[in-house]
């Protein structure tokens, strides 16, 4: 019998169960029903993005040809993977620091699902070594079913996925120690990072790792730049699982955010022409709540 | 039901809940006290989930210190470490002693000061070392990008020092306009496509459509 993909969901039910029970109790009668107007201009973003998205989305169901530009660190993924094929070497998956609650992590385990299922298709050995205890149960079961998928549950051990520590610095220490003695012919560095960006990604660049980066922290992404073969700026890392699943519904909705950057800098520029020309100070003030 | 359809019903409670709260105010703001609980219990089971995550250590390095694999003298000194350090500061918690000798406090303030600060500023001194390599290797002029971007860091470099611009008193306002105006300009970018994304991410969470991060495949 097939476990569920999600053991502790059980205890995260009851759990989510319980708080609205428990926010009553601690409640306040004083505030009634109303709009925080001090996010009514995130509300009017929030509203046009999720249109936007969800018309494209739409679109993509009913069959539309969507193009998206192609970006050059998901294509090598696979190459990366054939390399360490070919050289009978380990690729090694860093999922990032942060907890689950971050964005980039999930982004980052939706393409460790991919990593997963490739490496589990050729036979690859995998490692992913983990900081956050949550991300390292949800890592553990994203791996084990892509191995499920790609019909070899046999290749998964509790060596996979593994739990290192929860310090940051020991964390990059034992990691940067794995580069070094056991080198792997691929090193993922997907993920939100902070300090130890550059230490994992020169560890792994003296190894002659094929290597490619992903994260949305800009103050990262020039060390990701210099030290790795690939990097997904940005957007790129959120855009990833949509690319890499070529699923038309997922690439409406990549479509969809586009048109809206394209709003918004629509926007920016007429707020400039106003500022610059007009000096609108009421439209300053709405659009920057006090 | 409960494999599919439960996981991606808790991902869009546990998403619209703090959204919803985040725009509207209900009565006793009972939308944002969830909030609040929901992000509370995400800490209790994260300690429940570091419990499984010391459970995955004992089990791997005990299996490499049975089997005399490759480097398990290290495996065994990391899970002595572990031992000794998860028994002082239990004991610190608990406001006991270990062996009715040392005091907890006093023996983990010890671990903390003697090998794990030093430690950690160790790993974080190489950085000096890792920028100064990352820095040649970015800074060798093989096309004229290379060359604007060695331009940039020498007058930022050169910006910030009080020597340097002794000579060339402009310094400093080239600097300030290379990070405020261009630089700037670039990380913005960069940030509202990164906030975008993640918004559209956030949002196919919320619809079900992206299910990767939960294991599951199309159309389950």
């Amino acid at each position: 019998m097939r476990k569920h993909p999600f053991p502790e969901v059980s205890v995260a039910a009851v759990l989510l169960l319980l708080a609205p029970g428990y926010a009553l109790a601690q409640a306040s009668e004083e505030i009634t029903w109303g709009l925080r107007m001090e996010n009514f201009a995130a509300l009017i973003l929030f509203v046009v993005f999720s249109g936007v998205v969800m018309t494209f989305i739409r679109l993509a169901r009913g069959g539309r040809d969507l193009y998206i530009r192609r970006i050059a660190g998901l294509n090598a993924v696979e190459e990366a993977i054939g390399r360490a094929t070919e050289l009978g070497k380990k690729v090694l998956y860093v999922p990032g620091i942060m907890s689950i609650d971050e964005v980039q992590t999930l982004a980052s385990l939706a393409v460790l699902k991919h990593v997963a299922k490739h490496t589990a298709q050729y036979g690859t050995p995998l490692e992913v070594p983990n900081k956050d205890p949550l991300t390292y149960a949800a890592a553990r079961e994203t791996v084990k079913e892509a191995y499920l998928e790609a019909g070899r549950p046999d290749l998964f051990n509790e060596e996979v996925v593994n739990y290192v520590t929860y310090d940051q610095f020991a964390y990059t220490a034992a990691v940067s120690g794995k580069m070094v003695r056991e080198k792997p012919a691929a090193n993922f560095l997907v993920g939100s990072f902070y300090a130890e960006s550059l230490l994992l990604a020169e560890a792994g660049q003296s190894t002659g790792a094929i290597q490619i980066a992903g994260t949305a922290e800009v103050a990262q992404l020039p060390f990701f730049v210099t030290t790795c073969d690939y990097t997904l700026i940005g957007e790129e890392l959120y855009a990833a699982s949509a690319y890499l699943s070529r699923e038309p519904v997922m690439l409406g909705s990549i479509k969809g955010q586009d048109i809206v950057k394209f709003i918004l800098l629509c926007w920016i520029v007429l707020g400039i022409l106003i500022f610059t020309f007009i000096g609108n100070t009421a439209m300053r003030d709405w659009l920057l709540p006090h | 039901m409960y494999k599919k359809q439960f996981p991606l019903l808790l991902a869009f409670l546990g998403g619209a809940i703090p959204i919803i709260s985040f725009f509207i105010t209900t009565p006793g703001d009972r939308l944002k006290v969830t909030t609040d609980t929901l992000q509370d219990w995400m800490l209790i089971i994260a300690g429940a989930a570091l419990l499984l995550g010391v459970v995955n250590l004992f089990q791997i390095n005990l299996r490499k210190i049975s089997t005399r694999a490759k480097g398990w003298p290290n495996a065994l000194w990391l899970l002595l470490s572990l031992v000794i350090a998860a028994t002082f500061g239990l004991a610190d918690a608990f406001g006991t002693s270990v062996f009715g000798i040392w005091g907890g406090d006093v023996a983990f303030q010890w671990i903390q000061d003697a090998a794990f600060k030093p430690l950690q500023a160790t790993m974080f001194s190489l950085l000096a070392f890792y920028v100064a390599s990352a820095a040649f290797r970015a800074f060798r002029v093989r096309n004229v990008e290379a060359g604007i971007l060695l331009a940039a860091a020498l007058i930022i470099m050169l910006g910030v020092n009080p020597y340097a611009v002794k000579v060339l008193p402009f310094l400093p306002d080239a600097t300030n306009w290379i990070m405020n105006i261009p630089n700037a300009a670039a990380q913005r970018g960069i940030i509202i496509g990164a906030a975008l994304g993640a918004a559209s991410f956030s949002l196919r969470i919320l619809l079900g459509i992206e299910r990767s991060y939960l294991g599951l495949q199309k159309g389950e």
